[in-house]
């Protein structure tokens, strides 16, 4: 898949910046504002599929490799169950195992925070690689098919 | 409730016809457009009837799969031939959702009206949330009251994305295929 | 039998959902109404947790410094009906990612979506 004109590319290299900071934005304040982990992935991989369609499949596949995107997505997955895990220590699974502070703070909600951030990186990671895949798959490529 | 009705219906009444047009419309490109129409307007409905999250989820979610649907379907040309003698089956199936909605008119009899429901749990989930320390009640009841799910949901995504890979594999044929053409 | 006619609309939208799936030849139609019935069953479950109080107007479910406290659990909209739907539009869009990647591969093997041309067993 093609990249765009040079123009498209400068201006995704302006703005990528803050798209990804808006999408860490909504997953790091969910529990304050309407957010969350969910929204704030797709937000994340909406900003990487930016990047996926102004250079084009090939590029993006050399640099940001496959490989990262399934690191990122098992390392999320890990994290959440880790999370419910480590509420065996308050008792039983998926208990409260960190006090929360009152208010309307953003260190506060026990472990809300770190679940939304597994969460927005599990699915941030796992649409990207999706769609680079999908994105970087051509019909009669080597091996492809069956015939 | 009386003032949120008249922009409820404009609203629905666009998703009904843009459904529609979606559906019947031969350009394939065109009804993916539609599409992201009508999940723009469910967005805005979200909006309407208070729920922020959602609308945020929504429109970016209908965003990305109005991507993914115009990467199907560009430069594939639709070659489906004409209906030719298959009207039994559209008749057939519209009568059995004409039956299917007078059936279920006693179902719409007995609901509740819009903004009056029957559930009341909701306000034991609003008086517990304040101890879990988060302002934002549903991520608490995600988060929270109903991780389990949460964790369910989070594997469903991780199967379908896995899924995506395995389907989209190339590399792994090629090996055999060097073997066996050494073979012979 | 006034306030039921939003949930009449989703039934419909629903139909029309349906209707793609069983009578639409092209396999892009078909994912076009599986996509639809996804949003009218959001909406369905949306619907049913809006809660007007008896005075004053609905709140959304986030308790903020103008608004909390007893007041706050007053006005505020039923949160656990859009709590399950949040995860049910992700859900919705992996599937549907999942559903393109095999309509591309199906049109790589077989050259068109048509259904009917899929179907013919080819030995």
């Amino acid at each position: 898949m093609r990249g765009m004109t040079f123009i498209v590319q400068t201006m995704v290299m302006f703005l990528i910046g803050f798209i990804m900071l808006f999408g860490v934005y909504v997953v790091i304040t969910g529990h304050l504002s309407p957010g969350g982990g969910f929204a704030g992935g797709v937000i994340l991989a909406s900003g990487l599929l930016l990047v996926v369609l102004a250079f084009g499949a090939d590029t993006v596949r050399a640099r940001l490799g496959h490989n990262l995107a399934v690191t990122w997505e098992t390392l999320g997955a890990i994290g959440f169950l880790g999370i419910a895990l480590l509420g065996f220590i308050a008792g039983t699974f998926f208990a409260h195992f960190m006090r929360p502070a009152s208010g309307f703070r953003l260190f506060t909600g026990g472990a809300i925070p770190y679940s939304n951030i597994a969460i927005g990186l599990k699915v941030g990671a796992g649409l990207f690689g999706a769609f680079l895949m999908l994105a970087a798959f051509r019909a009669g490529e080597k091996g492809s098919g069956d015939e | 409730m009386t003032e949120v009705l008249p922009a409820l219906y404009a609203l629905m009444l666009f998703m009904l016809i843009g459904a529609i047009i979606a559906v019947e419309t031969r350009d394939l490109l065109s009804s993916v457009l539609c599409l992201g129409a009508v999940g723009l307007a469910l967005a805005v409905v979200d909006l309407v009837l208070k729920a922020p999250d959602l609308a945020l989820t929504q429109a970016v979610v209908e965003t990305f799969a109005v991507v993914l649907m115009i990467r199907l379907v560009v430069a594939r040309e639709d070659t489906t031939r004409e209906f030719t003698g298959d009207t039994l089956h559209v008749a057939f199936v519209s009568a059995l959702l004409v039956v299917l909605l007078l059936i279920s008119w006693q179902c719409f009899e007995g609901l509740r009206p819009v903004g009056d429901p029957l559930m009341t749990m909701g306000n034991e989930y609003l008086e517990a949330g304040r101890a879990t320390g988060a302002a934002n009640r549903v991520t608490a009841v995600i988060l929270d009251f109903r991780a389990y799910d949460t964790l369910g949901e989070a594997t469903v995504i991780f199967v379908a994305i896995l899924g995506c890979y395995a389907l989209l594999r190339t590399r792994g044929k090629t090996e055999p295929q060097i073997h066996a053409d050494e073979r012979e | 039998m006034h306030g039921v006619v939003p949930y009449v609309f989703c039934f419909l939208l629903f139909s029309v959902g349906a209707y793609a799936v069983t009578v639409k030849k092209n396999l892009v139609k078909v994912i076009i109404g599986v996509l639809i019935m996804d949003n009218a069953m959001n909406l369905f479950l949306i619907l049913l947790g809006y809660r007007v109080p008896v005075s004053g107007e609905a709140a959304a479910p986030i308790e903020t410094p103008a608004l909390r406290g007893e007041e706050f659990i007053a006005h505020s909209v039923d949160p656990v009906p859009q709590a399950l739907i949040l995860t049910s539009i992700v859900i919705g869009l992996a599937v549907a990612a999942l559903m393109v990647v095999m309509a591309v591969r199906l049109h790589e093997k077989y050259g068109t979506f048509d259904l009917t041309e899929i179907r013919k067993l080819k030995g």
